[in-house]
C-alpha cells in the first residue's frame, strides 16, 4: 500500500469503498440482511466479547453502513465514525457515551431547535442538565464547565442564526478543564469545515442534509478524532468497569478507539437507533459527489445573498460570507470556501409579510429540511422552532420576520426571479400595514 | 528502524510469521488478552505467551521468558510488549539476546530508553501501536467497525 496523503475528492471516492473482496464488484454492495452467520461457535464468541471485528446484527454494525462511516470518517480526519437513525440519534449517541444521570452538559444557545429540546428536555427528565451560553462565547462557555460537565457542544454554522462558532478556542477551553468539544457540522459539511482540524473531538452530523443531498433518506453520524484523553478519569462511562459489557474498561482496552467502541458495542446496541443499509447507501452516493455540489450550493447562496441584500423589501441578511456580516472574520478562519448554503433574512412587515411571501413562491419548496439539491424556505417561528418559549426564540436569536433559505442547484436566476415574486407580495402585505 | 508509517507496519506484518507476547494475560478482561485471542484465532500469525505465572492461555504453552521461547523456536519476528513503561528497556534487552528481528511497544508502553536501545541493535520498533488494531487494518476487520483504516485501493482487497 502507498502512504500517500490521498485528497478529499479522492477520498470521497475511494475511502470506505473498495471494490468487493467476495465478488469483486466496483459499486457498493448493499448488504440487506439483518444478521450474519457466524464462522463456528469459538467465532461467535470472540465476536460477543468484541474480541474480534465483524457483524453480527444490524442494528450495531452492517457491511454498507461500516462503508459509509469509514468515508465519513476519512472525510470528517476522524479515527472512525459511529453511524445512526438520525442525526438526532447520532447525537443522543454521543452524549450518552459521555454522561448519564447527574451528569451536565454545556452548549450553545444557537443550536437547531430539536437539539435544544433534545438536551432541555429529553436529557433533563433522564438526569443530565445543560447549561445554554448565550452565543456559546468562550468565556461564557469556560465559566458554565463544572466538575460533573462531561462534554461542550456547539455548532459550526449555527441553525438557524447562521453565526459561526470559533472553535479553536473553545476547544482549547474545554480541554483546559478535560472536557471534550462535540460539534454539530451538519451546515457545513466535512468539505467546507473540518472541526477536528480546528480541535473538536467529536463531530456529528445530521447527514439528511448536504452529505445525502437529495432530500431522499433520514440518517446520522457521528465521527470521533481519536485524540481525546478518555482514560483521564474525567468520563467514568470510559475508564471504569462497564456493567453493560462483562466489566470491560473501554479507555484500557481500546486505547484511542474506547469512544466509539461503547458509543456502538453499547449505546447504539442498546439505544436500537441504527440506520438501515439502504438509507447508508444513499449517503455514501451523496458522499462521492460532496465536493461537487458544495461549491455550487455555495455559488448560488452567494448570488441570493447579494440579491437580497440589495431590496429594499428586505431589512436585513445574515449570511457570514457576506462581506459586512458580524460572522466574517469567523467564517474566513474556519470556511474558507464559502459559509454553506443555509441562511436566513428578515422581511420588512414582519409575520404576515412572512406569510405572503412564502405563499407567493413557485420554485422554493415549502418544508422544514435543508441541504436538498432542491431550493427550500421556512419560516422557522411557526414551524421548526414553534416549541421553544419566547425566551428561548429570543435567545436562538430568531424574530418573527425571520425566513430561513437552503439554496439548491437550480439555476440562481430562476431563484432570483421566484424571490422577486415572493418579495413583491410580501411588499403589498406591507404597506397595507403601513 | 522505528516504524511511522502504515505502510510499514503493514510491511512487518506481512513479513512476520512469529509474535512473542510479554506480559499476556489468560484474563478475559485484559487488553493483553483481547490482542492474544485475536491473533491466536484470525490471521496467519503465531502467537505464544511470555508469562512466567501462566502455564497457558487457552491451550497455548507459555514460556516464562523471552529466552526459553527462542531456545525451543527460535528468534521471535516481533516481540509483543504489555508492560509497565519502566520494565520496557529490560524487555528490550531480553529481545535483541533472544535475537527477535522486531518490537512492538502496546499502547501507552512508552519509554524513550527502550526504543533507542531497540532502534540501535537494529530492530524494527513500533510505538504505542496496538497489534491487533495494525492487523486489523490491513485484513478488513477494522473497515467493518467503521473505523478510519486509511486504506484507499480500487484493487479488490485480500481475504
Amino acid at each position: 500500500m502507498s502512504d500517500r496523503a490521498f485528497g478529499f475528492r479522492t477520498r470521497a471516492l475511494h475511502a470506505g469503498t473498495p471494490p468487493d473482496g467476495e465478488t469483486g464488484a466496483r459499486a457498493l454492495p448493499l448488504h440487506l440482511s439483518t444478521s450474519f452467520v457466524f464462522d463456528s461457535t469459538e467465532h461467535a464468541a470472540e465476536l460477543f466479547a468484541l474480541r474480534t471485528y465483524g457483524n453480527i446484527y444490524t442494528r450495531i454494525s452492517n457491511p454498507t453502513v461500516a462503508a459509509f462511516e469509514e468515508k465519513l470518517a476519512s472525510l470528517e480526519g476522524g479515527l472512525g465514525s459511529v453511524a445512526a437513525a438520525s442525526g438526532l440519534a447520532a447525537q443522543l449517541i454521543a452524549v450518552l457515551a459521555l454522561a448519564q444521570e447527574g451528569d451536565h452538559l454545556v452548549a450553545s444557545t444557537n443550536l437547531y431547535g430539536g437539539t435544544i429540546t433534545q438536551f432541555s428536555v429529553t436529557l433533563r427528565r433522564m438526569g443530565i442538565a445543560t447549561t445554554f451560553v448565550p452565543g456559546g462565547n468562550v468565556e461564557g462557555v469556560r465559566d458554565a464547565i463544572r466538575p460533573n460537565t462531561r462534554a461542550v457542544f456547539t455548532e459550526t454554522i449555527g441553525n438557524p442564526s447562521g453565526n459561526v462558532a470559533d472553535l479553536a478556542p473553545l476547544a482549547d477551553a474545554a480541554h483546559a478543564a478535560g472536557v471534550p468539544l462535540l460539534v454539530d457540522n451538519t451546515f457545513a459539511s466535512p468539505y467546507l469545515c473540518r472541526p477536528i482540524e480546528h480541535g473538536a473531538d467529536v463531530v456529528i452530523h445530521s447527514a439528511t442534509k448536504f452529505i445525502g443531498g437529495h432530500g431522499t433518506v433520514i440518517g446520522g453520524a457521528l465521527v470521533e478524532s481519536g485524540r481525546f484523553p478518555w482514560g483521564a478519569g474525567r468520563h467514568p462511562l470510559l475508564s471504569e468497569p462497564s456493567p453493560g459489557y462483562h466489566g470491560i474498561n473501554f479507555a484500557e482496552t481500546f486505547g484511542e478507539y474506547a469512544f466509539l467502541m461503547r458509543a456502538r458495542a453499547e449505546v447504539l446496541r442498546d439505544v436500537g437507533a441504527s440506520i438501515s443499509p439502504m438509507n447508508a447507501w444513499l449517503l455514501v452516493q451523496g458522499l462521492e459527489t460532496l465536493a461537487v455540489r458544495m461549491p455550487q450550493h455555495v455559488a448560488n447562496a452567494r448570488a441570493v445573498a447579494a440579491f437580497l441584500k440589495s431590496r429594499d423589501e428586505v431589512a436585513w441578511v445574515a449570511y457570514a460570507d457576506l462581506p459586512d456580516s458580524p460572522e466574517r472574520a469567523l467564517a474566513a478562519k474556519y470556511l474558507p470556501l464559502g459559509a454553506g448554503a443555509v441562511f436566513t433574512f428578515g422581511l420588512r412587515g414582519g409575520r404576515d409579510a412572512g406569510r405572503a411571501f412564502i405563499e407567493a413562491l413557485e420554485l422554493w419548496s415549502h418544508l422544514a429540511n435543508v441541504g436538498d439539491a432542491k431550493s427550500l424556505v421556512i419560516h422557522p417561528a411557526t414551524t421548526t422552532h414553534q416549541q421553544l418559549s419566547d425566551d428561548e426564540l429570543r435567545a436562538a436569536g430568531i424574530g418573527p420576520e425571520m425566513v430561513r433559505l437552503s439554496v439548491g442547484l437550480e439555476d440562481v436566476e430562476d431563484l432570483i426571479w421566484d424571490l422577486e415574486r415572493g418579495l413583491a407580495a410580501a411588499a403589498k402585505v406591507a404597506r397595507v400595514q403601513a | 528502524m522505528i516504524l511511522e508509517t502504515a505502510g510499514e507496519r503493514r510491511a512487518l506484518l506481512d513479513r512476520s510469521h512469529t509474535v512473542a507476547m510479554v506480559g499476556a494475560s489468560p484474563k478475559a478482561d485484559r487488553p493483553s488478552y483481547f490482542v492474544f485471542s485475536y491473533l491466536r484465532t484470525k490471521g496467519k500469525l503465531d502467537v505464544v505467551p511470555i508469562n512466567p505465572t501462566a502455564p497457558a492461555i487457552d491451550g497455548v504453552r507459555s514460556y516464562p521468558t523471552l529466552a526459553a521461547y527462542a531456545a525451543e523456536h527460535g528468534p521471535p519476528d516481533i516481540v509483543d510488549v504489555f508492560r509497565r513503561p519502566s520494565d520496557a528497556p529490560q524487555v528490550v534487552r531480553e529481545a535483541i539476546d533472544a535475537g527477535a528481528k522486531a518490537i512492538w511497544f502496546q499502547y501507552g508502553v512508552v519509554n524513550e530508553e527502550a526504543i533507542r536501545l531497540a532502534d540501535q541493535a537494529g530492530l524494527d520498533v513500533v510505538v504505542d501501536r496496538c497489534i491487533k488494531v495494525e492487523s486489523a487494518r490491513f485484513d478488513g476487520g477494522l473497515a467493518l467497525g467503521g473505523l478510519n483504516t486509511g486504506v484507499l485501493t480500487a484493487k479488490r482487497r485480500r481475504r
